[in-house]
């Protein structure tokens, strides 16, 4: 196993690609806790197709992906969280306009320019070889901003995802931390998109989000296990598709399924039976 | 010198009229019941107090040093908090939140603050608890106390007793009895419960996209629209 491990951290590309990765899927389990209970999951979803669209522009004017995708992506993230405050448009069927909409424009563009090719499949579900070594450098600065911002904001967070109303009466400028919320989800996206994938990009988003709400009960051990499901979710995921040769975003979001299902089985067995199979597993391990 | 003032105020929604003509004054220690039927404006006007909501006619004036921030608020459960992972104590601290400003994290006193309110409403035992799995007057505890945090001065309850059984609205109304006795805080209540409302508030507002009555409760029990309220009530 450590053997493995060395090899594959002998390749600089897959040393990049996992720094990226685990900053990334810390952010998006992060603010996911936020999304999943403010009942936004889908934008998340929705930002990942405009994502898409810009990457396809992007290749097409020969420019930085990263540099054209962030801007547009927090505009259709501010816009987004617009259409589901505004009750009369359905916020749900905007969103697969918006989604369906960016697709068709990058599946169009990408075939007038580059041809269809394996291109279209690797922003379809991601590719590990994708990141360069200037994109590593941004994508390290903004997850930290991303990171840093969400701890400093926790509690006003907290407060939006909770009650808004009461928020709101009470002076808290909840609009403000509505944007806040999705101009860090936008820049969540679009850093880990081209790695997962922008069809599967979401799920970093929501799986750990759930996975930890199966067992967690107060805000902040949830926002704590979400992190670390994530994190670890990732790893085993990239593990594996190195092992097995499998696509990188599909292994990290089958590693969340069964850690969801395994968190969801959990809940089934009493805490105290729980505590007492943990802390026999822990005994084994230290007579190992 | 009146905590709230409304001067010929109306409110409404693009246009349409919900409630007009209010005219009244709610002055500190107050407890003042808005009563009428469903659609009557009463949702509207504590919207409208809160400022979530300019009056399209007339102003509201708050006097005695009460800013916006110092309201406490207890909103009517949304669907998305029936399941939410959250324990008491988070809730009941997130009130300090105005008072927090551009802070990043809580101080000693707002832990304080906190600590004092959930003794007072007797959420301190089930404070580690996770919220979704309390009962529907734990709940409603819980968030009295984050609106407590939140004000030294005045309380706004919409609704406090909704969806809540007959024994546990009683409680509800108690503490909020108790509340106003005990601390002095002045408090604005809607309410369809009419029975409770004359039993403990001072001061009726009756609505009917308009305002229909404003006074004291026992001025109202003898007027002509009180009388025919209560009886129908009753009946």
């Amino acid at each position: 196993m450590i053997n493995t491990l060395m090899e594959m951290f002998s390749y600089t590309f897959l040393v990049r690609a996992v720094v990226v990765g685990l900053l990334v899927s810390l952010c998006a389990a992060l603010l996911g806790v936020s999304l999943v209970l403010k009942r936004y999951s889908m934008i998340g979803d929705g930002l990942s197709h405009v994502g898409f669209g810009t990457l396809a522009i992007a290749t097409a004017m020969n420019a930085a992906p990263l540099t054209v995708s962030i801007p547009i992506v927090i505009l259709a993230a501010f816009f987004l969280l617009r259409i589901s405050e505004n009750s009369k448009i359905k916020g749900d069927a905007a969103i697969a306009l918006i989604s369906s909409s960016s697709l068709a424009i990058g599946v169009t563009i990408i075939s007038l320019t580059t041809g269809m090719n394996t291109d279209v499949c690797n922003y379809m579900f991601g590719s590990i070889l994708a990141m360069s070594k200037s994109d590593v450098t941004l994508s390290i600065i903004l997850a930290i901003a991303v990171l840093g911002l969400f701890i400093l904001f926790y509690h006003k967070i907290f407060a939006v995802t909770f009650d808004e109303n009461f928020a709101k009466a009470t002076g808290v400028k909840t609009g403000l931390y509505n944007m806040l919320i999705a101009f860090l989800t936008a820049i969540t996206i679009v850093l880990g998109m081209r790695m997962m994938g922008a069809l599967l990009i979401s799920s970093l988003i929501i799986f750990p989000a759930l996975t930890s709400m199966r067992l967690c009960k107060k805000f902040k051990t949830v926002t704590i296990c979400s992190a670390a499901v994530s994190v670890v979710c990732f790893f085993f995921g990239v593990v594996i598709s190195y092992i097995k040769a499998t696509p990188t975003g599909a292994s990290v979001v089958l590693v969340n399924i069964a850690a969801f299902l395994l968190f969801w089985a959990a809940r089934f067995i009493p805490w105290t039976q729980r505590k007492e199979a943990l802390c026999c597993f822990i005994a084994e391990r230290r007579k190992v | 010198m009146a905590l709230i003032a409304c001067q010929g105020v109306s409110f409404g929604y693009e246009g349409n009229i919900a409630v007009s003509g209010l005219d009244f004054e709610v002055h500190s220690g107050d407890y003042l019941c808005v009563a009428g039927e469903n659609g009557s404006g009463k949702s509207t006007l504590i919207k409208g107090l809160l400022r979530l909501k300019t009056p399209l006619k007339g102003s509201v004036l708050m006097g005695g040093g009460l800013k916006p921030n110092e309201i406490g608020y207890l909103p009517q459960q949304t669907a998305a908090q029936k399941d939410f992972p959250a324990s008491a104590y988070e809730v009941v601290l997130s009130g300090r939140l105005a008072a927090q400003g551009v802070r990043p994290f809580y101080s000693r006193t707002d832990k304080k603050i906190a600590a004092e309110n959930m003794k007072r409403l007797g959420v301190d035992s089930f404070k580690n608890r996770c919220y979704r799995e309390l009962s529907g007057g734990q709940q409603q505890r819980v968030l009295l106390a984050r609106a407590l945090c939140a004000t030294k001065k005045i309380l706004l309850l919409d609704e406090p007793a909704a969806g809540l059984d007959p024994v546990v609205t009683q409680e509800v109304y108690r503490l909020i009895e108790t509340i106003n006795r005990e601390t002095g805080l002045t408090i604005i209540m809607v309410s369809h419960d009419m029975q409770s409302a004359i039993k403990y508030a001072s001061h009726i507002l009756h609505l009917q996209n308009a305002q229909v009555f404003f006074g004291k409760t026992e001025d109202y029990l003898n007027s002509e629209i009180g009388a025919k309220f209560l009886g129908g009530e009753r009946a």
